[in-house]
């Protein structure tokens, strides 16, 4: 039997190696191109052959001195963290009234369908749609407005850059808020229901409940959704490309992945500052959910496991005693 | 005992204000999930006099094929990037769920040394950024010559994390070694088990992530817009970017087609299979 098991285990090796060579062809490999670009002068389309530079970390400086790339980055943020605070909070106020025993809300397939449906669409396609519902002079928006007689004159929305900033984080929160809600519904639904008995029993509220048993049971929940969040917020490119033209008034939608494509693939392509560029933003991603991660730790929850070690250790000790 | 009653009557009454303020919203949110597709779809039927008269309409319009002419006219052939689009995404999606669940196999089925260690590697690449690898992934291809072909848009799909980590969460609980020993008893390959043996037990978690993953390649922007600059070679989204440009400029009833034309196919298949779209989402959700 043990014989066996030993000669199956070669299978595993076997079967994960496709995967393993293609991560390694079309990821490792290029991750490492990347890091090496960023510390040469590899510039120009169509060029093949690079030299490192004296000073290995030029680039670095150069894109950390460059206000375009603080300016994205700021963007970037900003455009976030407007996206995701209405984003989370309306999915778990809408989470809490889906499970709600009390409410029983009718037509929840219908309105998940609904509302998780942007989520799906073309990111770029919605971009343009956007980009021509708030469309100057003669936009479906400006349209509205004019009929309900809040505006007299057209708008031209784009042309604002706290619009133009808004649109994007509106279209962002748009797409998203569908996604974490059923996330958050189905983690709700994984809570033990007999803590909600227990809280009824004691004559909780609603509100009560929701605080004090929702939202620490879904800890693990929301850090996931916010470091998955933060990862592909700070990634956005195909909305914030496309919206304006050259991204906004005073490069208003300039967001950090615009700035590489646009560092590496147009003007005078400067592969190597774009590989810089990417590189910082690779650390930024992993110093944040690194702190995100250390942040949300459960401290009674380590607690507890190093109690629960404490106890085992003391049995292990008794029976070994009781054995004598 | 009256005074019972008269809050218990008072609480219903808020009850149901607190009902009818929940399906105000859920109405406000289906809007406006809908009314912007609504207003393209109607747009695109409406000559541009129309839309400038005024841009809002439910009604539509017969300007349909004047529009799709205009469309077809220029530069947008939405027949030839539908088809492109389809083939990459068809080709990354059979990749993607086959050598997943492979993967997967490998990592519920056999006991090896570095199974473990293997699982965490999977789980911390989930992380990296697309960004950090476009640029040298660009350069490599075009030393190679790959750009302007579809391969490189397809093959980078047999190594998808998620997909590995969501298919090893439905294997372990669905995936006997009952099943295993009895294939092999009866003198079944491994290989061969996992070809007619795993990958049916696998059939709803395959049908659930065939269609992540095939949206996901379908809406995939920014790594078709670097590897392919022949008209010939667009896909669906580098289509809907032209839409952009200085060409339809005027033309707001061809640009609404354009759009409507490429999310078309995806509304078709959200329809059909919204039931498990939900299903996925929630599970992932959970499992993630």
């Amino acid at each position: 039997m043990q014989k066996k098991r030993i000669s199956y285990a070669k299978f595993g090796y076997i079967f994960s190696l496709p995967f393993i060579i293609t991560f390694c062809v079309f990821t490792l490999y290029p991750i490492i191109y990347t890091i090496i670009i960023g510390f040469t002068d590899f510039k120009g389309l169509g060029a093949t052959n690079f030299h490192f530079l004296d000073d290995p970390l030029r680039n670095y400086k150069a894109i950390l001195s460059a206000p375009t790339f603080r300016l994205a980055l700021s963007n970037t943020f900003r455009i976030w963290i407007w996206n995701f605070i209405p984003q989370i909070l309306l999915a778990l106020i809408l989470a809490a009234l889906f499970t709600s025993v009390r409410h029983k809300i009718k037509g929840q397939g219908f309105f998940k369908v609904v509302f998780y449906m942007p989520n799906i669409i073309t990111a770029a396609t919605v971009a343009i749609l956007f980009g021509s519902l708030f469309g100057y002079p003669m936009g479906p928006m400006n349209d509205l407005l004019q009929s309900l007689g809040i505006t007299k004159a057209p708008v031209f929305f784009l042309q604002s850059k706290t619009i133009a900033r808004g649109v994007v984080a509106f279209i962002q929160f748009w797409m998203w808020y569908g996604y974490t809600m059923i996330v958050l519904v189905s983690g709700i639904l994984g809570i033990s229901p007999e803590i909600y008995e227990a809280a009824d029993i004691d004559g909780a509220t609603e509100i009560q409940k929701f605080f004090y048993i929702t939202i620490p049971n879904l800890r693990t929940i929301l850090i996931y959704t916010l470091v998955t969040s933060l990862i592909g917020g700070l990634q956005m490119f195909d909305i914030p490309q496309l919206l304006v033209a050259k991204s906004g008034p005073d490069n208003a939608t300039l967001t950090t992945s615009c700035f590489i494509y646009n560092q590496a693939f147009s003007g005078s392509y400067m592969y190597n500052r774009a590989s810089a560029a990417s590189m910082i933003m690779f650390l930024i991603i992993a110093v944040l959910s690194a702190f995100v991660f250390f942040l949300m730790q459960d401290k009674q929850e380590v607690k507890e496991r190093r109690q629960i070690k404490k106890v085992r250790k003391e049995q292990a000790k008794q029976i070994k005693e009781g054995g004598k | 005992m009256a005074e019972a009653k008269t809050v218990k009557k008072n609480r219903r009454s808020s009850s149901s204000f607190v009902k009818f303020l929940i399906y105000f919203l859920c109405i406000a949110l289906t809007i406006l999930s809908i009314m912007p597709f609504l207003i393209m779809v109607v747009n695109s039927t409406r000559s541009t006099t129309q839309i400038q008269a005024h841009a809002i309409s439910l009604i539509p319009s017969k300007y349909l094929l004047k529009n799709l002419a205009i469309l077809t006219g220029k530069s947008f052939n939405p027949l030839r990037g539908f088809l492109n689009s389809l083939l990459i995404s068809l080709g990354a999606t059979a990749c993607t769920i086959y050598f997943s669940t492979l993967t997967a196999f490998a990592l519920v089925a056999y006991d090896w040394k570095l199974r473990q260690p293997f699982f965490t590697f999977i789980m911390a690449i989930m992380m990296i950024p697309a960004q950090l690898v476009s640029i040298g992934f660009y350069q490599f291809m075009y030393k190679i010559h790959l750009t302007n072909n579809f391969l490189p848009l397809i093959l980078p799909a047999i190594a998808a994390p998620t997909c590995v980590f969501f298919m090893r969460q439905f294997m372990i609980p669905s995936l006997h070694v009952d099943i295993l020993n009895s294939a092999r008893i009866d003198g079944s390959g491994e290989f061969h088990t996992f070809n007619v043996i795993v990958l049916p037990i696998m059939k709803p978690a395959l049908a659930t992530q065939a269609i992540f993953s095939f949206v996901s390649s379908w809406n995939n922007l920014f790594l078709p817009m670097i590897l392919l600059t022949k008209q010939e070679k667009y896909t669906m989204p580098i289509m809907v970017s032209l839409l952009k440009g200085d060409i339809y400029k005027t033309e707001y009833g061809s640009i609404y087609l354009g759009l409507t034309l490429t999310v078309l196919p995806l509304f078709i298949v959200y329809f059909l299979l919204s039931k498990y779209i939900i299903a996925g989402v929630a599970l992932g959700g959970v499992k993630g």
